[in-house]
């Protein structure tokens, strides 16, 4: 029994190492997709692409206009003449905002009457149309309670303190900054090992059925136990070795603070390659080709990561998709290297989420293993 | 070890079906100890199918196979221990050196390791390999790869070896070699039953099976199949404008299976003496110029031409 899985481990390293670019290959992306994806993979709106429609023309127009150019999330980019522009613009994806100042806005603030600001936002972006708003909302509601102060001022001396206010008092946790790389890098880490530790398991077997060896092989005395071991196995190791890598650049390259234990880590790792080993081999048995392997990867991949809170907060999902998220292990594994990175919390937190992948790896695993048979059927 | 008593390969009514397609049709087969029976038939006649139902590899949908006494359906793991199987799809590593190979494969048969250094030593003597243990084996030429492919399958001294198109694509000097080798297990009373494409190498074998369309169609030693099977007289016919000539032989009444051998014509008839003119008139009619009608003695690649054509032309 050891001998025929040393035999199988010691003939799956060779090859993995033997030839260099799958040596390169199981190293060398994991570290460039974690640069990739640590500098894009971001949620800040920033720099919002701004054109500007002037027709009050007046001192107070011009003033609230200033206000979005200083501020770093606009970028007022155009200023137009005529309102059919607008359109144009959004549709060549130039600007995804207009401001629509019409005339007799000064002289509405000045009466006290609601004064209007047209916005025109392009909402194919869902999330920017709405962080974009929110920011217009603030910056004009600032520039009211300004206008209104100084107003008031003219009229009668200290009757400023007079007016109520409420002052936003961000005690944030965890994250001070609000800085986006310390959510996502955890969140990469998870994305990264699920997509090398599915597609390398995967593949690992399909190419055996496609070149023929499966076949010599399942005429040998060999167990499906130890055929599965000695195939998995190795892809076990690499993808442990693969997350301290990608940790190691979290938190060097990117500074994202490792306040939990390593220990807690490992745990949830370990729990989380199996359930990516159960699905690998999974999608072994139910493909022929490599490229068949390719594709149902596919199909497993881009759910998982979409349905795992890496970018939409699972909170924000309608109430039946939540429930799903439950099958995922992915969601499950953010948590934890969210909880262990960011929170610094233990295992007394973060055992529910362990025992969830326990769980569903236990079941993946074992419908897989009973799915693979030393038969061509 | 298979006891002398019972028979290594017993096949009864063996049936493989893919969906609705039937690729094995209720085949009976049989292999005596140190036999070499040759498994022939066209491309798609469920010679593959046959053997990987032998080897385990498939689940027969009916009938019933014992392999060293063993049955396949329900015990392929004693079956696995006593075959060698080299499938038809070149099946080794081609990215570990020779001797990596033959590690591997000793490792998964669990050949001991007080045993492994002789066993290696004697399958790269067997197959030519010494002094190219640590060559890449994907470098290796054809031949050497089959004898590699080979020696790898019999690691663990099998009793009984099924080799599927183990030729296929080697030169014939290889060829010869790795029949030698065949003969050399049989001799040492291992049962080889092995397809083949070459009619040259069914003349190597001790009993011939011929398969079509999932039946077998034939049985018996090469002598007894080009007497049983051909009932009539085979003859060459040298002609130019061999097309004509063929579509005029088709429409001779008593002429049968007539087939393009080389730059020549065969042609089946009932008796020589008197279809001799007959032919040679009708050629001539149609402006054909004969240079040469004679009988000739039938090679295996005629039975098989005659039985297959027989039979396809009974089915459509
Ligand atoms: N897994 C499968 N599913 C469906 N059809 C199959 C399968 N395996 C084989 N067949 C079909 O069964 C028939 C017999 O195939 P088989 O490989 O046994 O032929 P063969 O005699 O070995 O041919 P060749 O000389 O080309 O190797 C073919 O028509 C093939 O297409
Ligand atoms: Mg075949």
């Amino acid at each position: 029994m050891l001998r025929r899985l040393r035999g199988m481990l010691v003939k799956e390293f060779i090859q993995v190492f033997r030839d260099t670019r799958t040596r390169t290959l199981l190293f060398a992306p994991p570290i460039i997709q974690m640069l990739i994806f640590g500098y894009a993979a971001t949620l800040e709106v920033r720099h919002i692409p701004v054109a500007a429609l002037d027709y009050d023309n007046s001192q107070v127009s011009r003033e609230l206009l200033s206000r979005f150019t200083a501020s770093p999330y606009f970028d007022v980019r155009a200023y137009l003449n005529d309102r059919r522009e607008i359109g144009d613009l959004i549709d060549r994806g130039e600007v995804t905002v207009a401001l629509q100042i019409n005339g007799g806005f000064a002289q509405d603030l000045r009466k006290g009457q609601p004064a209007r600001l047209q916005v025109i936002v392009d909402s194919s972006n869902s999330n920017t149309a709405l962080v974009a708003v929110g920011y217009i909302n603030q910056i004009a509601a600032r520039y009211a309670q300004e206008f209104q102060r100084t107003q008031l001022l003219r009229t009668s001396l200290f009757a400023s303190s007079q007016i109520p206010s409420i002052v936003l008092e961000r005690r944030p946790l965890f994250n001070i900054n609000f800085d986006s790389q310390w959510f996502f890098v955890p969140g990469v880490i998870g994305n990264l090992i699920l997509v090398m530790v599915v597609s390398l398991t995967a593949f690992a077997i399909v190419r055996e059925r496609e070149i023929g060896t499966l076949e010599q092989i399942m005429v040998t005395p060999i167990g499906r136990l130890e055929f599965i071991l000695g195939k998995t196995l190795p892809f076990f190791l690499i993808g442990l070795f693969d997350t301290a890598l990608v940790s190691l650049v979290g938190t060097f390259w990117f500074g994202v603070p490792f306040r939990g234990s390593i220990g807690v880590l490992a745990i949830g790792s370990i729990l989380f390659i199996l359930c990516m080993l159960g699905i690998g081999l999974f999608i072994s048995t139910i493909s022929r080709t490599q490229q068949q392997a390719m594709v149902s990867g596919f199909f497993f991949n881009m759910p998982a990561i979409t349905f795992s809170g890496f970018g939409t907060p699972i909170s924000s999902m309608p109430e039946w998709l939540q429930t799903l998220t439950y099958l995922n292990p992915l969601r499950y594994f953010l948590e934890i290297l969210r909880g262990v990175y960011l929170k610094g919390v233990g295992l007394d937190v973060l055992w529910p989420q362990m025992v969830g992948m326990g769980l569903l790896g236990s079941i993946m695993l074992a419908i897989s293993v009973a799915r693979f048979q030393k038969s061509l059927d | 070890m298979t006891d002398h008593d019972t028979i290594p390969v017993l096949a009864h009514g063996l049936v493989k079906r893919f969906g609705d397609f039937v690729a094995v049709d209720r085949i009976n087969l049989e292999a005596r100890t140190g036999e070499v029976v040759g498994f022939l038939g066209p491309n798609g006649s469920g010679k593959s199918t046959t053997i990987r139902m032998l080897c385990g590899l498939l689940r027969p949908s009916a009938g019933q196979a014992l392999v060293a006494g063993f049955d396949v359906a329900r015990e392929p793991e004693q079956v696995r221990r006593r075959i060698g199987y080299m499938s038809q799809k070149f099946s080794l590593y081609n990215d570990l050196r020779v001797i990596e190979n033959i590690r591997f494969f000793a490792g998964m048969y669990d050949v001991p390791a007080s045993l492994l250094n002789e066993r290696t030593q004697w399958v790269l003597d067997m197959a030519g390999l010494a002094g190219r243990e640590s060559t890449i084996t994907g470098t290796l030429p054809g031949g050497w790869k089959q004898r590699l492919a080979l020696g790898c399958a019999v690691l663990h001294r099998p009793s009984i070896l099924f080799l599927d198109e183990p030729t296929s694509g080697v030169d014939p000097i290889s060829r010869r070699r790795f029949w030698e080798l065949i003969h050399a297990m049989a001799d040492e009373g291992v049962t080889v039953l092995v397809t083949t494409h070459y009619m040259d190498e069914a003349e190597y074998c001790n009993r011939l099976v011929l398969i079509f369309q999932g039946r077998i169609v034939a049985a018996g030693s090469p002598t007894e199949l080009k007497q049983q099977a051909m009932t009539g007289e085979l003859l060459l016919i040298e002609c130019d404008q061999l097309g004509l000539a063929l579509d005029v032989l088709q429409q001779v009444p008593g002429a049968r299976d007539v087939a393009l051998f080389g730059n020549a014509l065969h042609v089946v008839v009932p008796d020589g003496q008197t279809s001799i003119p007959r032919l040679r008139d009708a050629l001539s009619a149609h402006g054909v110029a004969v240079s040469r009608i004679e009988p000739i003695r039938a090679s295996l690649e005629d039975v098989f031409v005659s039985l297959t054509a027989r039979l396809s032309d009974r089915r459509t």
